[in-house]
């Protein structure tokens, strides 16, 4: 059985879902919202079905020709349908939050419906099966981000958007560039094509080095690496929800997501450390994670700390490239996940914080977690995942990306996992201390910034029920990790292809 | 080369239908403006009745080419053979014309109820049927004189359009206009004039046959470039073309962006082809000019503030990227496989630009008139209250941009690999510069649109329709961006 309509429809649903809501006029909430909660159900339900098909050993491909010699092709496989799945389970929790985050206030249809394109642009980048179609669905990204970013359409805002241009934009030349030489060298290649770039080695070295350098660098920016990382910070003016799906899964893991594509299923990893390519990139990698923890230390808002660890997370699944061997790669794919849900639940937590008690400084959450226990302990998850704490999602990623090092015989990375888990305490343990151990406010000490009373619970139940659902789902991932569909479970299995062990 | 025009003969007699359609896209224009003069249609319908048997009749072509491949019609009047040809490219531009007319058309009835044009308005009408049927012939011609007719046609109906509205602004850039179309055209005739006395015909297959290489073929290929370069706005010879578009009518703005400056532009490479096959010098003149173009129309279109201005200019910097390609499309010593590209890029670029610039004057229109200000100013806050014609104008504005999915990035891919196989460097950062500085100039309008601090205002509510029409027109540009095989496959002689 051949289902080349799943991957499509998959991205069709959610372009459909962004027309509709474009044409909908923006007082319809109601409709908006049942429309777009069913899309991103139907979503997960096609991405359960893919990653059903891709255990099973299927790959479904869809493929039109675009011009002569360029097609558009989109393939379910391991690695992409693990990226899609991401991408629809966050939808689904970022949507729910959305809404409850955004009630009553302006422009609603044009938020949920570049929203919604944006979402559908990370799964064409999951399911894209060659460098052409995985631009179409990048650029679209950036395109799709950008009213999000701005969307208050305050003087930062505006700012903030004009600059995440500036960089995305040239990003996207960069690329652009990168493509078409290699394109003009090697012809369309296909993500799963087993031979990889090995053939063109001995002609072309200097130009396959200069590819490389072009793509990786185009994608390094939305990765946010050092020293292309300042868009980042910036972009912390758009509302929680955008914030929380650009850091765990749209944009910044968009680009690392690229590079991951270009390392293994383009260049291949043996013709990566052939071309010494690799190594510059682990010490990028390294650069990047002690650089960030560095400045997230120095912040003393909770969302722009939380903006600098983002710059510095997303760096190990980079690191985990730079290992070149299976123990690396499979940290590096497990984090992909265990990231994006732990950063999702915290940038929910901020959101939280913000809208019931009007706290965006570090020194106002004091005792905050006597008035919102949830919230405080799904933070406190995500903390502590984010440090690296066994039985925590991070822990996992690190304790591979260790095991990774030694193999490889790379024992200073060793020392920069070491250091980097000692900056992540230094700024996340002060907080999750202000949170339970010092009296605030809800002891009748001083007051909250700019109290709401939200809902019946602690905050409004659309704000709580998806934090509690993803900050549950980083705490199972890694609690239940050696079971199967677990992500790291699924990590071993793409490395598995990877180096065919 | 001038295989690629169609300038071959052909073995196939057409069918009699064929003769129809031909009449029907050739004449039908022209006598439905005519009626439309007498009885001024106030609703869309009407025009969407009166072009449809024109679109009909544009599709059967399509469909004859398809099946027999070149279409040839031949008649004797008196001692002179006039013929007209149909080739892929032709049917493309046919009805590239056609679709982007009609849009303009149904745009026109809302557009005129809203903006109070005054008595004159019902001229418009006979004066687009003019245009399209003259760009029509323009693409079939095979012969200067042809052209020359079609051209002057063209342009007369153009300057006549832009006349209509009879601001004072209006009918001082339209006599300016005028008077370079005269120019232009007078230029263009001296060219024509030195081929007939030196080499005694005008048909272009024959010509194409016997020109030589010499100062006589360098000189007419002179003025008839420097003639059909001013009608088509290229740098420098650009600065005619925003007084033209700021006090023109929005459908005839976009009727002129899209179509007309292109059609000079078409007929520049057609002759250019047969009169310097393999020149060195002068396509490179025309790169060289194009990279300047793309900086100094992106630069204008930077600095303005006002909106019609920005997409004016911006049509100079798009025309760059076609110069640029010259080199590639005419140049001595290219290998058939980057001159293919490079003439797929082109033309793609070409209609990709053509319909997103109509989708743009629309949308910017529609801005205009909703808000009453023609200033980038002016459209703070629209951005909530405007979204789908902001929208439309995000659309456009990718494909100017070259991002995907859009037939932009299509030909800009195409285009690069071209450039990157014959080491075209320049080129190559010619065009990268230029995406960014569009991304510049067009993120600056946005910029304005989303500022939230601005006062309500009180907005003046469009036709039913008129975002519609431009949308239509924006996404035309994306399709054919994502299925440019089936279109570029046409080129090739055939079907896919």
């Amino acid at each position: 059985m051949t289902a080349e309509w799943l991957p499509i429809t998959a991205l069709a649903i959610a372009l459909l879902v962004t027309g509709i809501i474009f044409v909908l006029p923006e007082e319809s909430h109601r409709l908006r919202t049942t429309i777009n909660l069913l899309a991103a159900v139907t979503n997960i339900v096609l991405v359960t079905l893919m990653v059903r098909r891709v255990a099973a050993g299927y790959e479904d491909i869809f493929s039109f020709q675009v011009v002569g010699g360029v097609d558009f092709v989109l393939r379910t496989d391991a690695l992409g349908v693990m990226f899609a799945g991401l991408s629809s389970l966050l939808w689904l929790c970022t949507t729910i939050y959305a809404i409850g985050y955004l009630e009553g206030s302006a422009n609603r249809k044009r938020f949920f419906g570049f929203f919604s394109l944006c979402v559908a642009s990370t799964i064409g980048i999951a399911l894209a099966d060659n460098l052409f179609t995985f631009l179409i669905f990048y650029e679209m990204l950036t395109l799709s981000t950008y009213p999000l970013v701005v969307h208050r359409g305050t003087e930062q805002a505006l700012n903030a958007g004009r600059i995440y241009l500036r960089y995305t934009l040239t990003a996207g030349v960069v690329l652009l560039l990168g493509a078409v030489l290699l394109y003009s060298l090697t012809g369309d290649q296909s993500f799963s094509s087993e031979a990889g770039l090995g053939d063109y080695l001995n002609d072309n070295r200097g130009l396959l080095t200069l590819i490389f350098a072009l793509l990786v660098g185009g994608f390094a920016v939305k990765a946010a690496m050092v020293p292309l990382h300042g868009w980042l910070p910036r972009a912390m003016v758009a509302p929680a929800p955008v914030s929380a799906l650009l850091h765990a899964v749209a944009v910044v893991k968009a680009g690392a997501f690229g590079i991951l594509r270009v390392v293994y299923d383009l260049y291949g990893i043996e013709l990566s450390v052939e071309l010494g390519v690799i190594t510059a990139l682990a010490v990028a990698a390294s650069i990047t994670i002690i650089y960030g923890s560095l400045r997230a230390i120095a912040q003393e808002e909770l969302k722009p700390r939380l903006a600098f660890s983002t710059i510095s997370q997303v760096s190990y699944v980079i690191l985990g490239i730079g290992l070149f061997g299976p123990f690396g790669t499979i940290g590096a794919l497990a984090h992909l996940l265990h990231q994006g849900l732990m950063k999702v639940t915290l940038f929910f937590c901020a959101g939280n914080y913000a809208e019931e008690l009007g706290i965006h400084r570090i020194d106002e959450m004091d005792g905050a977690g006597k008035r919102m226990p949830l919230t405080s302990i799904a933070f406190t998850i995500g903390a502590l995942g984010m440090i690296g704490l066994p039985p925590f999602a991070g822990f996992i990623t690190k304790w591979y990306l260790g095991i990774g090092a030694i193999q490889a015989e790379m024992y200073w990375v060793v020392a920069v996992l070491v250091i980097s888990s000692t900056l992540n305490a230094m700024y996340f343990l002060p907080i999750v201390h202000r949170l339970w151990f010092r009296l605030g406010p809800s002891h009748g000490k001083g007051s909250w910034p700019d109290e709401q009373r939200l809902g019946r619970f602690e905050t409004h139940g659309w704000l709580l029920l998806p934090m509690v659902f993803t900050a549950l789902v980083s705490l199972a991932a890694g609690l239940l990790a050696g079971l199967p569909f677990s992500p790291l479970d699924w990590a071993t299995r793409v490395a598995n292809g990877e180096y065919l062990l | 080369m001038i295989w690629r025009f169609g300038l071959f003969d052909s073995t196939f007699t057409p069918l009699a239908t064929t003769h129809w359609a031909l009449l029907t896209v050739l004449c039908l224009p022209l006598l439905m403006g005519l009626l439309a003069a007498l009885f001024p249609p106030k609703r869309a319908w009407p025009v969407l009745l009166a072009s449809a048997p024109i679109v009909a009749a544009g599709l059967m072509l399509l469909f004859a080419f398809n099946d027999a491949g070149l279409l040839r019609w031949q008649w004797a009047v008196a001692d002179i053979q006039l013929s007209l040809r149909l080739n892929g490219l032709s049917v493309l531009l046919l009805l590239t014309t056609q679709w982007i007319g009609v849009a303009a058309a149904l745009y026109t009835p809302g557009y005129l109820r809203l903006s109070d044009p005054g008595p004159m308005a019902r001229w418009l009408w006979p004066l687009m049927g003019t245009l399209i049927s003259a760009l029509s012939l323009m693409w079939l011609a095979t012969d200067l004189l042809t052209l020359y007719v079609a051209l002057e046609l063209m342009g007369l109906a153009a300057v006549g359009m832009l006349l209509l509205s009879g601001k004072a602004a209006a009918l001082k850039a339209g006599m300016r206009y005028l008077l370079l179309a005269l120019v232009g055209s007078l230029t263009y005739l001296l060219g024509v004039a030195l081929i007939l006395g030196h080499w005694g015909r005008l048909d272009l297959q024959g010509l194409a046959e016997i020109i030589e290489p010499g100062p006589v073929a360098w000189f007419a290929a002179a003025l008839v470039g420097a003639g059909l370069a001013l009608k088509a706005a290229l740098f420098p010879l650009h600065a005619w073309l925003s007084p033209v578009h700021e006090n023109a009518w929005t459908p005839v703005s976009a009727l002129h962006a899209g179509l007309v400056i292109k059609a000079s532009l078409f007929m520049l490479v057609l002759l250019w082809s047969i009169l310097l096959p393999d020149a060195f010098y002068a396509p490179r003149v025309i790169a060289w000019l194009g990279m300047l173009a793309i900086v100094w129309g992106g630069l204008l279109a930077w600095r303005t503030d006002s909106l019609k201005t920005l997409v004016a200019s911006s049509t100079v910097a798009q025309l760059g990227y076609l110069m640029v390609i010259f080199p590639l499309l005419l140049g001595a010593d290219v290998a058939p496989l980057p001159r293919a590209l490079a003439w797929e890029g082109f033309w793609l670029q070409l209609m990709g630009h053509a319909f997103a610039k109509a989708a743009m004057f629309m949308a910017a229109g529609n801005l205009i008139l909703a808000t009453g200000e023609s200033t980038l100013k002016g459209l703070a806050g629209t951005s909530r209250r405007l979204p789908l014609s902001l929208l439309v104008f995000g659309i456009a504005s990718i494909t100017l941009m070259g991002l995907p999915p859009s037939a932009g990035f299509t030909a800009k891919w195409l285009l690069f690999e071209a450039m990157i196989i014959t080491q075209q460097w320049w080129a190559v950062a010619a065009l990268l510069v230029g995406t960014l500085l569009t991304a510049a100039y067009i993120f600056r309008m946005f910029r304005y649109s989303f500022d939230e601090s601005a006062p309500r205002q009180r907005y003046q509510p469009l036709a039913p329709g008129m975002d519609l029409i431009a949308l239509t027109l924006a996404l035309a540009a994306f399709a054919l961006g994502l299925f440019a095989h089936y279109p570029l496959g046409l080129m090739h002689g055939g079907g896919v």
